[in-house]
């Protein structure tokens, strides 16, 4: 399958340098923005859980960062797929860009999660298919970052990389699932399901906020990432030459 | 709801506090280093760039 011309176009290193350099500040004012009143609601305006009592309100990052280190890894293995079969090198400098920031959320969902299970489970840590398998994408994501490092030449770099993301994404759906195929110490899902959420207003409201915050801060750091791999990577052009000789 | 009930957090403030905390710690890690790499590979570029050219007049000349 041939690609329009147009979407190599936008797709050129230059125009994506530009593009992104004048989005960027307004993701990243959004995000605040999102993340300020996300906390707001969520600290102060919330009441108290019936049952968890104020401890639930580590949800407001548990839940968008486990939401996140799932959606990063799409991203990651999408744009790897599509760098490996339409050769676009820009899709493969998102790949390797959005790594560590999908690594970081994983990270934060295991440990803000392990911060949640202490009081409410009694155990920093169980081997439950939830916990298990988000495990496991960290695993995929620390792969990913390593196979990448260990290979010399970006291309053959990118085309590893995409292939170890692309059989990862196995994981996704277990994760996902593995809530309701298993039976889990970890609750299952409250918004993510086909009639209505079982969450209060109250209480959905700032775990929204909190999930596009989350969103635009992906965006804002994964641009700012790729602007500086392409700027690495192109650094023989003459645009790039023009760039840093206009860099104050 | 007083400062002092919101510090304690009805008992969790460990819990909770150590969520958020490390949640903005590691998120400003993550949004702080393409900056002080972006300074870095413009230094580095400018480097290259003037080596480069003092090479190509040394040919010249």
């Amino acid at each position: 399958m041939k690609l329009p011309a147009i979407v190599h176009k936008f797709s050129s290193p230059q125009n994506f340098y530009v593009m992104a350099g004048k989005l960027i500040p307004w993701l990243g004012w959004a995000c605040l923005l999102f993340m300020i009143s996300g906390l707001y609601y969520g600290l102060i305006e919330a009441p108290a859980d019936y049952q968890q009592g104020e401890s639930y309100r580590i949800m407001f990052i548990h839940v968008p960062s486990a939401w996140m280190s799932m959606f990063v890894y799409m991203v990651m293995a999408i744009s790897g797929g599509i760098g490996l079969i339409w050769r676009i090198k820009l899709a493969d400098v998102v790949a390797s860009s959005s790594a560590p920031i999908g690594a970081a959320f994983t990270f934060l969902a295991l440990a803000t999660g392990s911060l949640w299970g202490k009081p409410m489970w009694g155990a920093w840590w169980v081997w439950d298919a939830r916990l298990t398998s988000e495990l496991i994408l960290l695993f995929l994501y620390l792969g990913f970052i390593a196979l990448q490092a260990s290979i010399e030449d970006p291309r053959n770099a990118a085309r590893a990389g995409a292939v170890l993301a692309l059989v990862g994404v196995v994981n996704i759906p277990i994760i996902h699932y593995s809530v309701e195929w298993w039976s889990t110490l970890h609750q299952g899902p409250t918004v993510t399901k086909f009639d209505k959420p079982s969450i209060h207003i109250s209480m959905l409201i700032p775990l929204l906020l909190m999930a596009v915050a989350f969103k635009f801060y992906y965006a804002t750091s994964v641009l700012m990432r790729a602007r500086n791999e392409v700027l690495l990577r192109e650094q023989n052009s003459r645009w790039v030459k023009e760039v840093i000789a206009n860099e104050s | 709801m007083s400062l002092e009930e919101f510090f304690h957090m009805g008992g969790y403030a460990f819990y909770v506090w150590s969520s958020y905390g490390l949640t903005f710690f590691v998120l400003l890690m993550i949004f702080l280093k393409p900056m002080m790499s972006k300074k870095q590979v413009i230094k580095d570029l400018r480097t290259k760039y003037r080596q480069q050219e003092r090479q190509t007049k040394e040919q010249n000349s």
